[in-house]
């Protein structure tokens, strides 16, 4: 373990040995995460054509809502960012009042995900349709639950700040989950041009 | 699934009546035995919840022993099976599940756990660190991996053992070919340990990259410091794969998804790609370490430094490359077309040329040594020819269109047992009594050893030898008997004395733990072969104190304690200790292991609600873990001083 050693010319985040650590080990959970989506990015492109002549992905997609769900998911990493850009000037209640809009744009992401899924699965499309609905539920789905834990993860920072205020501790974990919001952010970009674009277009 | 309770523990085989009543026997042994020396609170504070990474890692390596003799007597079971034509032992069910458990248990539950707990005790005295960079993340790597192990294990006793072979391939392991609970204990098992062994793999990479004393560079570092961390990069990387397999399997059995199955437009290949992604990459995280542990002994006795240490290096790193590019390797006969097996081919073969670069390295390095033939060195040149024989094989099974010939025969299994026994069996044993006296304070009996070492080897050589030309007759694997006319009988009978020639040079080992316990002299100097080259062996007492180094090393070259030694340097001074900052012991990755043990039991049942509350009661664990304030405690000097004390004057 290491020893709390504090160095007032960084940022705060990176300021006890603790924080500097458990940020180098994030990053690297970040690489397993890669390793994580890729394989199921894998699957779904291995199955976009398996649909056993049920539901197309074409028939059910729709630009409208997916273009609502990036820009509420894009809008959050921006606001992520502007809390941790807060952090740094060491204010806290900017700090939180931006990671409270983080989490609505991202419940309101999650709400819609849930509608959509709900919207298909009326239509005939479930995980047990084809192996192309299953890799779309599962890619997606995994995604989503990414974003779910982020948004609890980032309600437990907030109750933690609220207590302790910016210390070298509260505000590395801050800084880590930003890291994670903003990887989400990556995936589902790959995920709006990958599965719903393309889908769309074939 | 509604289960019968009469079908809920398994009932009606003499053999496992005879395992479930040593399991009833050894359990009340261990709980009276724990009971009567009033020794709980101990196995509570010392161990289950201890954050040491020197305690964490013998735990490693005894539940590793432990599933080596499970997986040994299911190799025995097996070898029996087959000594005859038309043997009656087993029958095909059992002997499936018998020959899955056996390739589980040996790489997933003993060879990777065996040489992550030599990591865990050797890699931060090496780098000369106090501990690693995150003890509660490594106390709960431990437990999920053993909380993995006793799921996959209880599925021998309860509700039946996983038949599709350790590959699993689909669509045998469907729920129309592998019905009942088995495949999903597999499933489960798996998926909980790796969760486990993905956090290591974090854990060592920022421990090696940051942890490290003062003047230990990249380029200082001892090779199984080096090996480790090529593997934990390759876990990082490799282990994702697993999970989403697994997950991906477990889904198309619980919740009727079509990834792999043969309707629905279902890819049963998929699972072969995806499994080998992961399952190659596997084969170099239980053999890069090994190479590493054999690097140290070998030095180490033949008193000299490693010969070419940065092309070591560079050869650790191409092998860890190439790993991820021959998975294609394992089913070159399954229309993959001609292009595709030829550049897969290629690539196999190609990791022949790092790895010979290693052999040579080896073999210079023993060159103009003065060797001496101690146990663990023993072992060590045990490696070299018998590992050869094994890396010389897969080259002939590495050519695509040979491999239509000797591919899921005898030739193959002969094959990979004498790379996995020759590198990484022999590399545990070699590492555990090399650095037996850093952990426990005294040596191993070295004539005792010597038994164990000879009766094991030349078994292992009887055992497998003969396996190569039983492939070449055309005996297929996975087969539970065979008939008289085939020809196979006295080669297999060989194999099955070689075997049982293992099973005893095991027992001598382990004998030799409890006799060497009892017997063996006590160890005052760190440096317990007085020819150690590297930090591990500079620590104030045989068993190092749990700060590790009182004061911590500064590192001028490559061999740190070798060259302080030549030198004439003292290595620990006695005065000027600092207060040192150390962490809690914890009991919470104990309490969320146990949560996620119960959600994969109640999913390998379809029971739901119980996997509902596990999953619910692993989430409030970490949740508490969030809001935990736990900063550790500061030694002060005077504990150091007189543990320091007490360590010297033993």
């Amino acid at each position: 373990m290491a020893h709390e050693v504090m160095n007032e010319n960084e940022p705060l985040e990176y300021q006890s040995e603790t924080g500097r650590l458990n940020i180098l080990g994030f990053w690297i959970f970040l690489g397993a995460e890669i390793a994580l989506f890729s394989t199921l990015f894998a699957t779904y492109f291995v199955l976009i054509n398996r649909t056993a002549g049920e539901i197309m992905p074409g028939e059910l997609f729709e630009l409208k809502l997916v273009l609502i769900m990036t820009f509420l998911l894009l809008t959050s990493s921006f606001t992520c960012g502007l809390a941790v850009h807060e952090l740094r000037n060491r204010n806290t209640k900017a700090t939180i009042a931006w990671l409270i809009v983080t989490v609505l744009l991202g419940m309101g992401f999650v709400g819609f995900e849930i509608y959509e899924f709900a919207h298909y699965a009326h239509e005939g499309a479930t995980l047990s349709t084809s192996a192309f609905w299953s890799s779309f539920f599962v890619l997606l789905g995994t995604h989503g639950l990414h974003v779910s834990i982020g948004i609890c993860w980032i309600i437990m920072i907030m109750i933690q700040i609220k207590r302790r205020g910016l210390t070298p501790k509260t505000s590395s974990k801050v800084f880590i989950s930003s890291l994670y919001w903003h990887f989400l952010d990556v995936v589902w970009i790959f995920i709006f041009t990958g599965v719903y674009l393309l889908g769309m277009v074939k | 699934m509604n289960l019968r309770w009469d079908e809920f523990i398994i009932t009606g085989d003499p053999l496992i009546l005879g395992a479930q009543i040593s399991i009833v026997l050894a359990s009340i042994a261990i709980v009276g035995g724990l009971t009567y020396f009033k020794k709980w609170r101990w196995l509570w504070t010392e161990w289950i919840t201890s954050v040491d990474h020197k305690r964490l890692g013998i735990m490693y390596i005894l539940a590793a022993l432990l599933m080596l003799f499970r997986g040994g007597v299911d190799a025995l079971l097996m070898r029996t099976q087959l000594a005859a034509p038309n043997m009656e032992l087993l029958n095909s069910q059992h002997y499936n599940e018998i020959f899955t458990t056996h390739g589980t248990i040996m790489i997933i539950f003993m060879a990777m756990p065996f040489l992550i707990g030599l990591i865990n005790v050797v890699v931060p005295l090496q780098i000369g660190a106090r501990d690693v960079a995150f003890p509660f993340l490594n106390n709960l790597s431990f437990w999920t991996f053993f909380v993995g192990a006793m799921l996959f294990n209880i599925s021998f006793v309860i509700g039946g053992s996983p038949s599709a072979g350790w590959t699993s391939y689909m669509p045998l392991a469907t729920n129309e070919l592998s019905p009942g609970p088995g495949q999903n204990y597999y499933l489960l098992g798996l998926q909980i340990a790796g969760i486990g062994t993905l956090m290591t793999g974090i854990n060592f990479i920022v421990t090696i990259f940051k942890m490290r004393t003062k003047g230990m560079t990249l380029f200082r570092m001892p090779m199984f410091t080096w090996t480790s961390l090529i593997t934990m990069v390759i876990i990082v990387f490799a282990f994702p794969v697993l999970t989403v397999s697994l997950a991906l399997m477990t889904f198309d059995r619980l919740f009727g998804t079509a990834f792999f199955t043969l309707h629905d437009g279902g890819m049963p290949m998929l699972w072969a790609n995806l499994f080998w992604i992961w399952g190659h990459p596997e084969v170099y995280i239980v053999i890069l370490p090994a190479f590493g542990i054999f690097s140290e002994i070998i030095t180490t006795f033949a008193r000299k430094t490693l010969f070419g240490y940065k092309a070591m290096i560079a050869s650790v790193v191409l092998i860890s490359v190439l790993s991820f590019l021959v998975w294609v390797h394992h089913f070159f006969t399954m229309g993959s077309g001609a292009l595709v097996n030829s550049f897969f081919s290629i690539t196999t073969m190609a990791i022949a040329i790092p790895t010979g670069v290693k052999i040579f390295n080896w073999l210079f390095t023993l060159y103009k040594g003065r060797i001496r033939f101690t146990v663990p060195m023993l072992w060590a040149l045990a490696f070299i020819p018998n590992f050869v024989v094994g890396g010389v094989t897969g080259v002939m099974l590495a050519m695509a269109a040979a491999d239509y010939q000797y591919h899921n025969t005898y030739f193959l299994v002969s094959h990979f047992h004498y790379v996995l026994i020759a590198g990484t069996v022999f590399a545990c044993f070699a590492g555990l009594v090399f650095w037996y006296p850093k952990m426990f304070g005294h040596k191993l009996n070295e004539r005792i050893g010597r038994w164990s070492f000879w009766i094991f080897v030349i078994g292992f050589n009887v055992c497998f030898f003969p396996q190569y030309f039983l492939g070449l007759d055309g005996m297929p694997r996975r087969v539970n008997t065979y008939l008289p006319e085939e020809g196979w009988f006295s080669l297999n009978a060989l194999s099955t004395v070689g075997a049982f020639m293992m099973g005893i040079g095991f027992m001598i080992f382990a004998y030799n733990i409890y006799y060497s316990f009892r017997h063996s002299k006590r160890e005052t100097s760190g440096d317990c072969w007085g020819t150690g080259r590297t930090l591990e062996w500079a620590t104030s007492s045989a068993v190092p104190p749990f700060y590790n180094f009182a004061v911590l090393p500064e590192v001028k070259s490559i061999d740190a304690y070798w060259k302080t030694k030549e030198d004439g340097i003292e290595t620990q001074q006695k005065k000027d200790y600092k207060k040192i900052h150390m962490p809690n012991n914890s009991a919470l990755g104990f309490l969320m292991s146990v949560c996620l043990g119960i959600a994969g039991f109640g999913l390998v049942f379809h029971w739901y609600w119980i996997g509902l509350v596990g999953g619910i009661l692993t989430l409030l664990c970490m949740t508490y873990r969030s809001f935990q304030e736990d900063d550790g405690y500061y030694v002060p000097v005077e504990k150091i001083q007189e543990t320091e004390q007490k360590a010297s004057a033993k």
